[in-house]
């Protein structure tokens, strides 16, 4: 899989002798190769055991409501052109699609969404070009994002929401790309973040 | 205008980690594709190429091996139908780049540089998708013959248009096979494949003026909204039916 979310000293780790808890202790050590040894706690480590999905999802859950947030204030705090209204304005509404839907399915799942976080854009929405510099980060970054998790979903439910998804974030990345002058598809394959690569991508924009 | 520019940190120095985007080509070499190798010698794979099998369709999904080995060779097989799927479709979109670009109708230099880019990254694919099948002990199957004659004739517009549907055909096709892989590392290669025919579809549907959705499923630059269709083989196949020879 992808070698920036494998950790191979632990996947690697063999338990013999299957009783349920080393079942369960093994598991934990797969998800904490998957999320990075330093999540994996002998508190998360069961939830994580047991609700992979959920952890994913509410981690989309968590990059859908910063994105969402960042259209939605592009548009009130600028005066767009109209091509680039009509663009912002069609993201922030998936966008918010998105929310609803990861919402839904992590309660679905009897898991508990998190709350949308505070958000600060800097100098984002100085200008139209400022917003759509950031916009295209936001969005490259959100493409990796899920490509990196979908692996990592054992749900073929999950999977295929996330799927339908990515392919969006993948559509706005090339059309923000295209307004701002860049190659829309920059790599010939899209590449994959980790979960942890990705919360140190768009940690500056988060508050509290 | 660099005064104002956000940071964007983390991610460009990613974009520069070459490593990191070559998920088919790590997933041909050594590693994880050795032993599902074997796996796959193993279980017998020798018929495990079909080309045509369909989800639901007239014929059924390959049986479990000869060998009686079970869930893991039959699971292996049908990766190996779907990257032979995924490699007749990228075979068709690189062969028909090269035919526009060999014809001439595109001039403007930045679309000839766009079509040049996509092609060079269907071609990328096609040779991806040969050498994992290859190294997972499959046949790859042989580029289809195509008949792009008809939409050449019709000039640029047609062609650009032609380009766009088949992108958001090819987006889907691949959309509609992630929860059938069986392999993870086949389904990471799979999605990193997926979003850049998303992006090359956005692209096209964008530049030829469509919008976001057009009416048609396969027309728009976002045809279905927040969540893209997927298609499957059956559909996909009637849909490119007209360009295969």
């Amino acid at each position: 899989m992808n070698d920036k979310l494998t950790n191979p000293e632990l996947a690697q780790i063999e338990i013999t002798g299957m009783t349920r808890s080393s079942f369960l202790v093994r598991s934990a050590l797969a998800a904490g190769a998957v999320y990075g040894t330093a999540t994996v706690t002998p508190f998360v480590s069961r939830a994580l055991a047991q609700g992979g999905d959920v952890d994913i999802l509410n981690f989309a859950l968590t990059l859908e409501y910063l994105e969402e947030a960042y259209y939605d204030m592009g548009l009130k705090s600028l005066s767009l052109s109209s091509e680039i209204k009509a663009l912002a304005t069609e993201i922030r509404d998936n966008e918010s699609a998105h929310v609803d839907a990861l919402t839904e399915a992590i309660k679905g799942t009897g898991g508990k969404p998190v709350q949308a976080p505070g958000v600060d854009f800097g100098k984002a929405f100085a200008d139209e070009s400022a917003f759509l510099k950031l916009a295209q980060t936001f969005e490259d970054t959100g493409v990796s994002a899920y490509n990196g998790a979908g692996p990592a979903i054992s749900s073929p439910e999950v999977l295929a929401a996330a799927g339908s998804i990515v392919q969006v974030e993948a559509r706005h990345a090339a059309l923000i790309r295209l307004a701002n002058g860049e190659t829309p598809a920059p790599d010939q394959f899209d590449m994959e973040l980790g979960m942890s690569e990705v919360l140190k991508a768009v940690k500056p924009f988060v508050r509290g | 205008m660099t005064d104002n520019t956000p940071p964007s940190g983390a991610v460009a120095e990613l974009r520069d980690d070459a490593a990191s985007r070559k998920s088919f080509l790590r997933l041909a070499g050594t590693g994880a594709a050795g032993s599902l190798a074997l796996l796959i010698a193993a279980c017998g794979s020798d018929d495990s190429t079909t080309s045509g099998t369909t989800p639901g369709g007239s014929e059924s999904p390959p049986e479990a091996s000869p060998s009686g080995q079970g869930a893991a060779g039959e699971s292996a097989a049908g990766d190996l139908e779907i990257l032979n799927y995924a490699l007749t479709l990228e075979y068709l979109e690189a062969d028909f780049y090269a035919q526009v670009i060999d014809s001439g109708l595109v001039k403007d230099k930045m679309l000839v540089e766009l079509a040049k880019a996509f092609g060079e990254t269907e071609q990328a694919h096609v040779d991806a998708l040969k050498m994992t099948i290859e190294s997972l002990g499959g046949t790859a199957v042989e580029a289809p013959k195509t008949k792009f004659g008809p939409v050449l004739d019709k000039g640029l517009k047609t062609v650009l248009e032609t380009a766009a549907t088949v992108e958001n055909l090819g987006a889907a096709a691949y959309l509609g096979q992630a929860g059938r892989i069986e392999s993870k590392e086949i389904l990471a290669a799979a999605l990193s494949i997926h979003s850049v025919e998303a992006r090359h579809a956005a692209a096209l549907n964008q530049l030829v003026g469509r919008g976001f959705a057009a009416g048609s499923p396969l027309e728009g630059s976002v045809p279905d909204g927040p969540f893209a269709a997927p298609m499957d083989m059956d559909a996909v196949l009637k849909a490119v039916k007209p360009f295969l020879a």
